[in-house]
Formats: structure tokens, C-alpha cells, sequence
């Protein structure tokens, strides 16, 4: 024993000695402040509007500026550029304020702004309903952009200063020329953080460095809008694809922020002063199901409004989270905390499941039994319940259920099957998006009723569409909102698609890390870090 | 010999033509779309479309596969569809850490395999050969990521020895290198030192029972010389197999081990390539696993002619 003793001492000491030759290495190192941020996966697609991938636009926050962004109220500011509307409601004039450079040292212009609002145009829904009506879009000097409609389009500033999957990130304009369809290769931005090329290893590590020369806005930081005061030196988001492993790095102070907890795993950090757990996103997500309208048995109107009514939000949520601090009961299909959030007639989703009236419905429509394939996940975290809850509920209502097991890739692959199911076809599925991404009529793609050119599921329903040109065309907020309010009344009738209800993912840091903003993208400016 | 290994590496390129074919075959029977995964949750039907035809995902599969055949001809393992970066360098870059964890796994574990092994059947069916081989079942028996966590509980979280993650290449200095390593090798040279011991044990009393041991012994050869060097280097040849097929196993991706201690190497790599259906990737992934193998299996054996003379190519 007392040999097995000596051998621990020593390698006591030897460990120690080892880390102090680590430690005495590092302090050599210039004395900079870098944040190690592990997200939510991995970064491997660095063209932020190529796709829709979250973690691309956080990315594209980091890098990129925007012209214009929403605050903490939804309200759209001025970021890169002030503007004015002419009198008729058909031209745009942007201003790009003094000091705005890219990370290359050349200023931003009028024609770089011009190059990637059309590049954007041609790949997010809102921009290219914009682009619909688009007369012209041109710069007229160095500083000014003038965008002429033909036809008033109410909610421009809302879409073009959006937080939602491909936010107008402006880029030189050489970049910005590449087509919409194929992946830029130079990631120079103007933002308040720089890409470091050579330290980047996709899905492992991405590395920023504070822009010296960016300029930030004089307002306080609120969301995407305001100043982008940059205190730290360095960021670094790293990829941990084990949950426990990134909680146990984050006690250990190997890393200082970590933007999803586990709900289960939250109690390793309970008690750690030196950890603190947030809601820093308090809109967090939805979790919806969607129906394939082109086939039956959900091709029927009365079978969509059976299934709806056999679902009940707060089980489903409630094995989803586990947790009630962390999800909210919520039928409005635009989100319960946003300006166009409204419940009206949702009662049948939030007050529990209807079985009697599924059972009534199903029996009206004159169900036959024809199975519903329901794709079920087993490889995403947050998708692995909601199949199962459903399944049962539906099971009970009177359907004749076949619950798929697939991973993730073969759900998407398969949902873009419009074939009848005997040929690979599918009826119903779960997925989850950020409040932001469903916040609006022209955010939300399940809200696009154009049948094949719609969503996966492919509703085609004039009535939603005429909603939306409604929309579009409503002059002020309030005119938005009684329009959003029949599009909320609409989905719940047609059952577009079903809303599950709300959650939240919490977040968490070390103490020494402070100021960071609370925002439903993680940002990084404004925070400060202080030593341990 | 020299003729024996020209004939061994040529008879790798069949090999690694089946497989290549077999993998790109299979790769596109599998249901999944890298488009999808590029494009996000929120594309549209017609934007995939427009996706897949701009990575020649559209074009037939035996167009596909030439336009790989004569990329690999190139010394060209292509690029990656998710990030556009040339595979080879993602590959070169996740070998390192992979090789040299294996490294510093398959050391730990012959040095302390092999010599408990030998004493387990010197000293046969004693409490020493009951330690030795209770502690090979429990190596078999725990998962490796229960021995990780219970390493990283007591060594990182508890006595702040080492990090509980992370990797640095032996160039950022020796320290930073070790005492990251250190766990993960340990985790999983348990299985190792499990595997080798009792292979070890095994062929050692095969051995033991011989009668040029039994003349050694009578000729007054001194024990240690008789068990290390008689025995063991006659019992050498499975012992090699196992250590080569373990060397093989650990290079080709320990992905639980790597995801634990967040290493990366090229498990996860591969394991983020097949759930994202970055064809290029994976293709190169199993391509040089297969080769992996095979380098491996001709090491073994062109090794087992300096222990075992009577082995001759």
C-alpha cells in the first residue's frame, strides 16, 4: 500500500510539474482575453445564405453587418444605414453611416449593399416577395441606396431587418456576385468580429478576432440593433458533441459559456457558484406537427381537424422538457410573445386533448382506417418524443397509426416525397424552429400556401395566400395584426399545421463572464470578461 | 521479403477497388440528402432541387463515380460538400490526434498487458492469475464511457490533475499534450489491457508446457529469462495479432472516447460525415480505413518472422 502511496505522490507531482510547464507556456502567450463558447453544433457551412442552419447565422451575426435590425421590441433600427420612405410608399433611400470598413479595409458601398440584398433576395421567402415588387434596387452614390417599388410593401423594413434563418447579411460585392445556388469562398465581412481562416477546423473549432477598426453605433446594444461594442479579444466556439462533457468543462472553467443545457444534466451545475444557469432567450422555440396535405387520409380537412383535436400540448411538452419552468403551453401559431402572437382559436390545442370530438370528426369525415406513416427521429434530441406522444394520443382518438423509426437524414430526405405512401409517401411529422422563424406570415414557410412550391406538406390554399398579400399590403402595425389574427383563426381551421407549444432551451456561463445581451441569437459583443 | 511485401501491397489494390466501389454504391442506396443538410430545415422542394444540381448530385451514378475514380487517380479525395474544404486536408488534420491517442493506448497497454499476462500463467491459478484476470472481465465487462466519466470524475473534476477535455499536439509542448491525453488513452487502453493480457496468459501456458521450457529450466536458466525471453517470444505470434488488430481498431475511430473527452479525431469526423451524408468524406473515410487494415495486417505479419524463425516469406 504505502508503495502504491509513494507511486500516487509522485505522480502527483509529476502532473503538477507538467501543468506548470503548461500554465508558465500559456502566460508567455500575450495576456488576451478570449470567451470559448461551445454552441449548439458545429460550424461546417460558412455561407450564411446558402442556408438555414442556425448555427450559419450566428456565424453571419459575428462577421457580417446588417443594414438594418430588429430590436428587443421587434422594431426595426438603423444598423448600417438610416432610411427614408417617400411619401407614396414605393421608395426606400438608404444611408450607410461614416466608418462603416470590411475586414479587408476597403469601405462599404452602395454597390456591395445593392450585390448582396439581390444575392439574399433569391433565397429567403420574405426577400423574395420583396423582390416580386421590386422596380429597381440601385446604389445613386458611394453612400446612397435607392429601392423603388412598384407596389406598396408594408412590412420591408420587418423582413429586411428580421433575426430569423438568413438575415441580409451585407458582403463586399465581389463575394455577393456568386449565384444564390453555390457556397461563397471569401469571408470578409464588416461586422464587429473577424473570421480567422487559418484556425478553422469545420464541426471542431472557429476562431474570432475583435475587428479593430468596426465603429460601432452610439445606441445602447438591444438584440441585432444598436452599438456592437466589442470588450474581448478573442472568441472561440468549440464543438462538444457530449452534453456532460461540455457541463463538466464549463465547472471546471476549461470553457465559458455553453448556449444549450441539458434539462437533466442541470443539477452537475446546480449547485456550482462559479456557474451561473439562464433563460437568456426567453422566446426560445415551437415545436409543430405537420400534415401532408397531398395525401389522405390528411388530404381531408375534418381528418387534419381529428388529429389536431387528439393532441394534447402540455403531455407532449411535458416529456419533451420535463420541466414546466421550461415550456409554456401556447396556441398562437406565430409565437406567444411577439407582436402578432395571438391564441384566438386555439382552445381545441391548449385545453387538453379532445378525444370525443377527434372521435366525432373522424367518424363526419368518414375515416376508413388508412394508416398514417408518422416519420419519427431517432437521432435529434429535441424530436425524439413528440412521435411517441402523438402515436398514442392518435391511437386513442380512433387512427390507424404506423409510427417509422428513421434518423434525421432519412426524415428529411423522405418529406420532400410527394408520392402516395405505398412509394415512399409520409403523413405527419414533428420539427422545431426559433420563435423568430415563425413570427410572422412572411417568416413563416408552413404559413406558405402554394401548394408544390409551398413547405414540405404542400397545402394549396388560396385563402392563406390572400391573407398574406393582405398582409403585405396593410399600411401600420395594427392593420398587420388584424390581418395576423384571421391568418391565426385560418391555420387553426385548416390545420396548415399544428402547433405544439413553446420551450425553452437554458443557457449557461461562468460568472466572470457579465453583460451579455439577452437575445435569441447569442452575441458576443457588449460582454466583458473578468479574470478567475 | 521484399518480394513477398511488393506482392502483399499489390494485392491491396483489388481490394481497395472492391471497396471503393461497395462504399460508393451503398453510400447511394442510403436514404439521406447532403442538400438538405446544406440548405437547412426552412428550403424549399425547388431550392434542394437547385442545391443538388450545383454539387452533381442530380448527374447519373456512374457519372458520379467516374468524376470520383479520376479525382482519386489525382491523389484528389475530392471536397467536402457541407464545407467546401478539400477532404484530404480535414483527414490529415483528424489523423493526428487519432494516431497518436492510439499510440500512447496501445504503449500503456503492451507495457502493462504483456507482463500480466506472462505472471498470470507463471504463476497459474493463484490470487495473482485471479487478479489478472477479474481485472480482464471488468476491462471487457464496463463500457468505455462509464470508465471515462468515473476517470474524468476523479482526475479532473475532483484532484484537477489534468483537463477534463481537449486536445494539443505534442508540437504545443509535451505537458499540454500529456496530461490531455492521459485519460482518454487510459479509458480506453482498459479494453487493450484486457484483450492483451488474457491473450497473453493464454498463449504463454501453451507455451510453458513445452519441453524446451522444461529443459531450460533444468539447464538452470534463471526464471525471468526463461518466461521472458523462451517463452514469450515464442508465444509472441497471436499476441502481435492482437496488438496489430487493436492498433487497426483504435485509428479507424473510437468515436465514444473521442466525443467524451472532445477529441478530434477522425470517429467523429466519420460519424459527422455519415449523419450529414458528406459523401466525399465518408467515401475517404472508409477508403483509408480499409487501407489502414491492410498496412496494419502486413506489419503483423512481416513482424511475426523475427519472433517465430520458422516463419520464412
Amino acid at each position: 500500500m504505502s508503495t502504491f502511496r509513494s507511486v500516487l505522490k509522485n505522480t502527483h507531482y509529476i502532473t503538477a510539474a507538467l501543468l506548470m510547464g503548461t500554465a508558465l507556456l500559456a502566460s508567455a502567450q500575450e495576456n488576451e482575453t478570449t470567451v470559448t463558447a461551445v454552441m449548439h453544433s458545429g460550424l461546417r457551412v460558412l455561407d450564411p445564405v446558402i442556408t438555414t442552419a442556425h448555427i450559419t447565422r450566428d456565424h453571419g451575426y459575428m462577421i457580417y453587418d446588417v443594414l438594418t435590425a430588429v430590436d428587443d421590441k421587434f422594431a426595426p433600427q438603423p444598423q448600417m444605414a438610416s432610411w427614408e420612405i417617400s411619401e407614396d410608399g414605393l421608395s426606400y433611400t438608404f444611408t450607410l453611416r461614416d466608418g462603416l470598413m470590411f475586414h479587408d479595409g476597403a469601405p462599404v458601398t452602395g454597390a456591395d449593399v445593392v450585390a448582396s440584398l439581390k444575392r439574399w433576395g433569391k433565397k429567403d421567402s420574405g426577400g423574395q416577395l420583396i423582390f416580386d415588387v421590386t422596380e429597381s434596387l440601385e446604389s445613386t452614390d458611394e453612400k446612397t441606396v435607392v429601392w423603388r417599388l412598384s407596389k406598396q410593401f408594408g412590412p420591408l423594413l420587418d423582413v429586411i431587418s428580421k433575426q430569423s434563418a438568413v438575415p441580409p447579411f451585407i458582403m463586399p460585392a465581389r463575394v455577393a456576385e456568386t449565384s444564390a445556388d453555390e457556397t461563397i469562398t471569401e469571408y470578409v465581412g464588416s461586422g464587429p468580429f473577424v473570421f480567422n481562416e487559418s484556425e478553422y477546423k469545420p464541426g471542431v473549432n472557429v476562431t474570432y478576432e475583435k475587428f479593430d477598426d468596426y465603429v460601432p453605433r452610439s445606441e445602447p446594444a438591444s438584440w441585432m440593433a444598436g452599438g456592437k461594442v466589442v470588450n474581448v479579444d478573442k472568441v472561440i466556439w468549440t464543438t462538444m458533441p457530449d452534453a456532460l462533457t461540455a457541463l463538466n468543462a464549463l465547472s471546471a472553467g476549461e470553457i465559458d459559456y455553453l448556449e444549450q443545457v441539458q434539462i437533466d444534466l442541470m443539477p452537475i451545475v446546480g449547485g456550482n457558484p462559479d456557474v451561473i444557469v439562464e433563460k437568456r432567450d426567453e422566446l426560445g422555440y415551437v415545436t409543430i406537427g405537420r400534415p401532408n396535405h397531398l395525401l389522405p387520409p390528411f388530404d381531408n380537412k375534418l381528418i387534419r381537424q381529428a388529429a389536431m383535436a387528439a393532441l394534447d400540448q402540455e403531455s407532449m411538452l411535458a416529456t419533451m422538457q420535463g420541466d414546466p419552468e421550461y415550456y409554456n403551453v401556447c396556441g398562437a401559431i406565430f409565437g406567444c410573445s411577439t407582436p402578432l402572437g395571438d391564441e384566438a382559436g386555439s382552445e381545441v390545442l391548449t385545453s387538453g386533448a379532445n378525444v370525443d370530438t377527434a372521435k366525432a370528426l373522424l367518424k363526419e369525415a368518414g375515416y376508413d382506417g388508412t394508416p398514417i406513416v408518422l416519420m419519427a427521429p431517432t437521432d435529434v434530441i429535441s424530436l425524439i418524443n413528440q412521435p411517441v406522444v402523438a402515436a398514442q394520443a392518435l391511437r386513442e382518438a380512433g387512427f390507424e397509426v404506423d409510427m417509422q423509426s428513421m434518423d434525421w437524414q432519412s426524415v428529411v430526405q423522405r418529406r420532400a416525397q410527394q408520392q402516395p405512401v405505398s412509394e415512399g409517401g409520409w403523413n405527419l411529422f414533428f420539427t422545431n424552429w426559433i420563435v423568430p422563424e415563425v413570427s410572422d406570415p412572411l417568416i413563416n414557410v408552413m404559413a406558405n400556401g402554394r401548394g408544390d412550391e409551398a413547405w414540405f406538406g404542400w397545402p394549396t390554399d388560396p385563402e392563406i395566400e390572400k391573407l398574406r398579400a393582405d398582409f403585405v399590403a396593410a399600411g401600420d402595425m395594427a392593420a398587420q395584426k388584424e390581418v395576423a389574427l384571421e391568418i391565426q383563426e385560418h391555420v387553426m381551421d385548416n390545420v396548415n399545421y399544428i402547433m405544439m407549444g413553446e420551450y425553452i432551451i437554458p443557457q449557461a456561463r461562468r460568472t466572470t463572464i457579465q453583460n451579455m445581451l439577452p437575445s435569441p441569437v447569442p452575441v458576443f459583443w457588449n460582454m466583458t470578461k473578468e479574470d478567475e | 521479403m521484399f518480394l513477398y511485401i511488393l506482392k502483399r501491397v499489390l494485392a491491396t489494390i483489388p481490394v481497395m477497388i472492391i471497396v471503393a466501389i461497395f462504399v460508393f454504391l451503398l453510400l447511394r442506396l442510403t436514404p439521406g440528402d447532403p442538400a438538405a443538410i446544406l440548405a437547412g430545415d426552412a428550403a424549399t422542394p425547388a431550392q434542394l432541387e437547385r442545391i443538388r444540381d450545383g454539387l452533381g448530385l442530380n448527374d447519373p451514378l456512374i457519372t458520379q463515380f467516374m468524376t470520383w475514380m479520376n479525382q482519386l487517380l489525382h491523389g484528389d479525395l475530392g471536397t467536402s460538400l457541407l464545407s467546401n474544404t478539400p477532404v484530404a486536408g480535414m483527414v490529415a488534420e483528424r489523423l493526428g490526434p487519432t494516431i497518436n491517442i492510439a499510440l500512447m493506448t496501445i504503449t500503456i497497454s503492451v507495457l502493462l498487458a504483456v507482463p500480466m499476462g506472462v505472471i498470470a500463467a507463471w504463476r497459474h491459478r493463484t490470487w495473482i492469475d485471479f487478479l489478472v484476470m477479474s481485472f480482464s472481465v471488468l476491462g471487457f465487462s464496463v463500457p468505455v464511457f462509464v470508465i471515462g466519466y468515473i476517470l474524468i470524475q476523479i482526475f479532473a473534476i475532483e484532484l484537477r490533475w489534468v483537463p477534463v477535455q481537449g486536445y494539443k499536439d505534442p508540437s504545443d509542448g509535451f505537458g499540454a499534450f500529456f496530461s490531455r491525453a492521459l485519460l482518454p488513452s487510459l479509458t480506453l487502453a482498459t479494453i487493450y489491457i484486457a484483450l492483451i493480457a488474457r491473450m497473453t496468459r493464454a498463449s504463454m501456458l501453451e507455451v510453458l508446457g513445452e519441453d524446451y521450457i522444461r529443459t531450460a529450466r533444468a539447464k538452470g536458466v534463471r526464471e525471468n529469462v526463461v518466461l521472458f525471453r523462451h517463452a514469450l517470444r515464442n508465444a509472441a505470434v497471436p499476441i502481435l495479432t492482437i496488438i496489430g488488430t487493436g492498433f487497426a481498431l483504435l485509428i479507424s475511430g473510437v468515436v465514444v472516447t473521442e466525443s467524451v473527452f472532445n477529441i478530434p479525431g477522425i470517429g467523429r469526423l466519420t460519424v459527422d460525415a455519415i449523419l450529414a451524408r458528406d459523401y466525399p468524406v465518408i467515401q475517404a473515410m472508409i477508403l483509408l480505413t480499409a487501407g489502414i487494415y491492410v498496412f496494419v495486417n502486413l506489419l503483423v505479419d512481416i513482424s511475426y518472422s523475427f519472433f517465430d524463425p520458422r516463419i520464412r516469406y
